[in-house]
């Protein structure tokens, strides 16, 4: 049903019919921001959320094909942090060209989604335990490469990539969002590739039984994800002017929060990229709502968590309610 | 025969507005075995429901031992000494015999703790008092399907039941776990204690129940004495029509056919020295008893599983399926024997479920062209009369005969030459039946070679060209169709001839 929308409806109104939750959640929450503060819909702040929320939505993205095939991938933040750092270091330290280093600390996180869906697809380990191991790999490179320092970029070219703005107004930062989204849509809703990560997370017997390479579909969206975590490693790097072996801390935490809320099931099989930005956005908006208000961060911290609890009841009790009107 | 133990008076029930029952009538005295039938959606698990105090009726009246009650909900049902086994096992896998036994009533020993020994002694006792053979302290996991229902058996009996419900008990045993399952039903007659049996097995019915309730959509049909009815009757009460032709077969020249596949003394862990030819045209039918092999055999030759020995000739040349997707490549389709679980997704929609084998027929560059999806979906929803309210509901909502028909679907829309059909109308409802029969008929004389493993006897009789019986993984005979009885067939399924 997710990836089938309904041939005659418009796009628009079928994806507000399919996120009616969390949609709820995000314009009660935007009216209550906007109430409590005016800077928050001037189109400076509006952007800078825009802003915000990007490199968690590249991670999320990611993990929402992770979810929908079943698994989960913690080494996210620590492939950010890895990426990033290396990336900065090989650059700074080693001295290589720009286009390389950034070319290598890609491959990186590619290697890392690599090996992680290699061996749950070949060993039929746990992602939850696989992925995990890799976090702690993949953080401690970056300590080890760093000795634990953060590293200064003084490089303009290598800063534009997450400071810049097209035409003099939008982010590049949300330009590349724009792009994954449509991108990432593209290959779940309209490709064989989607279907199958669809058919995989729904009933991993009958989809190979139907033929679907399961391994190949399994080894691919973890690779995605693992280049995408490096991607916003570069990007956060490069808005931070550092590379810091820290810096990716509980990002995965965020990307799941963003997909649950965005009604991605846990068990798999279900899912929508469209949720999964909505789910980012509640969250980049809580987090600068509170900054606007001046909650302190140690508040926020109190505050994001009761949301999302609170968000992810309402969605659950929506789906309660819409089942027994089937039933009846 | 005694005493009425239960009286249940024009129940009705319908939802939003729909009756799902609409007056029925049923009774039950004391020690007898009342088997109901009817098709699947006849309303037998609502009415199931209704006395087990899991819906509420609208209208109606039940009468335990002559004395009117409300039974509001399961507790209430137990008290009323009503007990029901489900179709599905709901124990836990992980707690022993008698933890499950207990589970909710465990015994206290010191301290609030539960005295295990204790439990087990008691655990043991019931056990005994049905004369199964089952250790208390076993743990449920360790136990086979049919020895887990007769734990729910011993579990509903505890709680002083005297009214059994047992839907469809016997769907996943094996022939000789059924006839444990008989005796145990025996046993309980014994004790007065009476029985509603739910079955599709109308041989079952014939061998283990007093009188039979027929219903049909929700009504009332009527109600026969066994040793006074026949199998024809009861068909044509439970469809509403006579079914003369509910096997349509023709028969196509098989001389001068091409042989599609070929397998040839095929072998591994589970079967050994299978060889067995399917021409173009042909249905081949596999019979045996559950655990025979024969499903082991066909996901073999399907990719699905490793083989060790022989080899497989597909369309003259030898092939080595390591993957499913391989064969259907090829050209060869597999309907899975468990619909469910190996068969649909069942999150997803009909659309989705059907058109997932065949992708690759509607690509448009590196998209998939929803115009030539939809050609696909009509196509099948048409001809299989696929009955859904719409193509993009979820398949788990739709009924066990239509979703058996979406999975046909979604494996001839890969357009296969050699078509392996594996349990194809378990738990189908018998006008759904006679549809599928009518198209693999059909398929059969576009030339395609089909492999049908079947349970069911008859279904195996009327629709086959040839029959392999395969015992203890090993074909032990190929009958031709003619003179073919059921009689034969269990004779080398069951053994004692080689």
């Amino acid at each position: 049903m997710n990836q089938n929308k309904n041939r005659t409806t418009n796009p628009i109104v079928g994806i507000v019919k399919n996120n009616v939750g969390i949609l709820s959640v995000l314009v009660l929450l935007c009216v209550i921001v906007s109430i409590a503060t005016s800077k928050f819909l001037k189109p400076n702040n509006l952007i800078s959320v825009l802003r915000q929320i990007s490199i968690n939505a590249y991670i999320a993205l990611g993990m929402t094909l992770i979810i929908i095939l079943g698994h989960i991938d913690l080494s996210v933040g620590a492939i950010v942090a890895m990426s990033g750092t290396l990336t900065v270091g090989f650059i700074v330290t080693q001295g290589l060209p720009i286009p390389v280093a950034i070319l290598l600390g890609i491959l990186l996180g590619m290697a890392a989604g690599l090996i992680s869906g290699m061996i749950v697809t070949y060993f039929r380990v746990p992602a939850f335990i696989i992925t995990m191991a890799m976090m702690n790999v993949c953080s401690g490179v970056a300590y080890v490469y760093s000795g634990g320092q953060a590293t200064r970029i003084n490089n303009d070219f290598f800063s534009a990539i997450g400071t810049g703005y097209l035409f003099n107004t939008i982010p590049l930062p949300v330009v590349y969002m724009i792009i994954l989204i449509i991108v990432i849509s593209f290959l779940l809703g309209k490709t064989k590739f989607g279907t199958y990560i669809y058919a995989i997370g729904g009933n991993r017997e009958a989809a190979r039984l139907s033929g679907v390479p399961i391994k190949k579909v399994e080894i691919a969206v973890f690779t995605i994800s693992g280049v995408l975590s490096a991607f916003a490693g570069l990007v956060l790097c490069s808005r931070m002017y550092s590379g810091q072996p820290s810096v990716g801390n509980g990002y995965e935490l965020d990307a799941i929060a963003a997909c649950v809320l965005g009604g991605t099931s846990m068990s798999g099989g279900k899912g929508r990229i469209s949720g999964t930005i909505f789910g980012a956005m509640v969250i980049g908006i809580i987090s600068n709502g509170l900054n606007l208000i001046g909650v302190s961060s140690y508040w926020q911290l109190i505050v994001k968590g009761l949301i999302i609890a609170c968000a992810v009841l309402l969605d659950s009790q929506k789906g309660k309610i819409s089942l027994f009107k089937k039933k009846a | 025969m005694g005493q009425t133990v239960l009286e249940m008076k024009g129940i009705k029930k319908s939802f939003s507005g729909v009756y799902a029952l609409s007056g029925i009538d049923f009774s039950l005295e004391q020690g007898e075995v009342h088997a109901l039938l009817g098709e699947n959606g006849a309303g037998k698990s609502t009415l199931i429901k209704v006395l087990g105090g899991i819906y509420q009726p609208d209208e109606g009246s039940i009468f335990i031992r002559g004395k009117e009650v409300r039974i509001r909900n399961v507790p209430e049902a137990r008290a009323n000494g009503i007990g029901i086994i489900h179709q599905e096992i709901v124990l836990v896998p992980y707690l022993t015999v008698a933890q499950n036994l207990f589970l909710g009533r465990e015994i206290a020993g010191p301290m609030k703790t539960v005295d295990m020994g204790k439990t087990i002694d008691r655990a043991q006792e019931m056990i005994a008092a049905l004369g199964v053979d089952i250790r208390a302290d076993e743990y449920v996991e360790n136990l086979t399907i049919a020895q887990q229902q007769m734990v729910e058996i011993v579990k509903a009996v505890s709680f002083n039941g005297d009214i059994i419900v047992m839907d469809e008990p016997t769907s996943s045993l094996s022939n000789e776990e059924v006839e444990q399952l008989f005796e145990i039903i025996h046993r309980l007659k014994e004790q007065n204690v009476s029985i509603i049996y739910i079955s599709h097995r109308m041989e079952e019915l014939f061998r283990i129940s007093d009188r039979v309730t027929v219903i049909r959509d929700g009504a009332y049909v009527g109600t026969r004495k066994t040793s006074e009815t026949n199998p024809a009757e009861l068909v044509a009460m439970m469809v509403g029509r006579d079914l003369s032709n509910f096997y349509a077969r023709d028969y196509n020249d098989l001389e001068n056919a091409p042989v599609a596949l070929e397998v040839d003394n095929l072998g591994s862990s589970l079967f050994h020295d299978v060889s067995f030819k399917v021409r173009k045209g042909e249905i081949l039918g596999f019979a045996g008893l559950v655990g025979a092999g024969r499903s082991e055999i066909m996901e073999s030759v399907f990719g699905a599983r490793p083989y060790t020995d022989g080899k497989v000739i597909y369309q003259g040349r030898e092939v080595h399926f390591k993957e499913p997707m391989e064969a259907i490549r090829s050209g060869i389709a597999m309907v899975p024997e468990d619909r469910k679980k190996q068969g649909l997704v069942l999150g997803n929609s009909v659309s989705f479920n059907l058109t997932l084998a065949s992708l690759h027929f509607c690509m448009n560059g590196i998209a998939v062209s929803e115009s030539k999806r939809a050609q696909i979906i009509d196509h099948y929803m048409d001809s299989l009369k696929i009955k859904a309210a719409s193509v993009d509901m979820e398949v788990a909502g739709l009924s066990g005969g239509n979703q058996q028909k979406v999975l046909l679907g979604r494996w001839l829309a890969t357009k296969p030459e050699v078509l392996i059909l594996d349990e194809p109308t378990r738990g189908v409802d018998v006008n759904a039946k006679y549809e599928i029969y009518l198209t693999i008929n059909e398929l059969a004389k576009q030339g395609i070679a089909i492999i049908m493993v079947s349970s069911e006897l008859p279904e195996i009789i009327n629709m086959c060209d040839n029959v392999c019986v395969v015992r203890g993984g090993k074909l032990v005979a190929t009958l031709g169709k003619d003179g073919l009885t059921q009689e034969e067939i269990m004779k080398y399924a069951a053994g004692g001839v080689e």
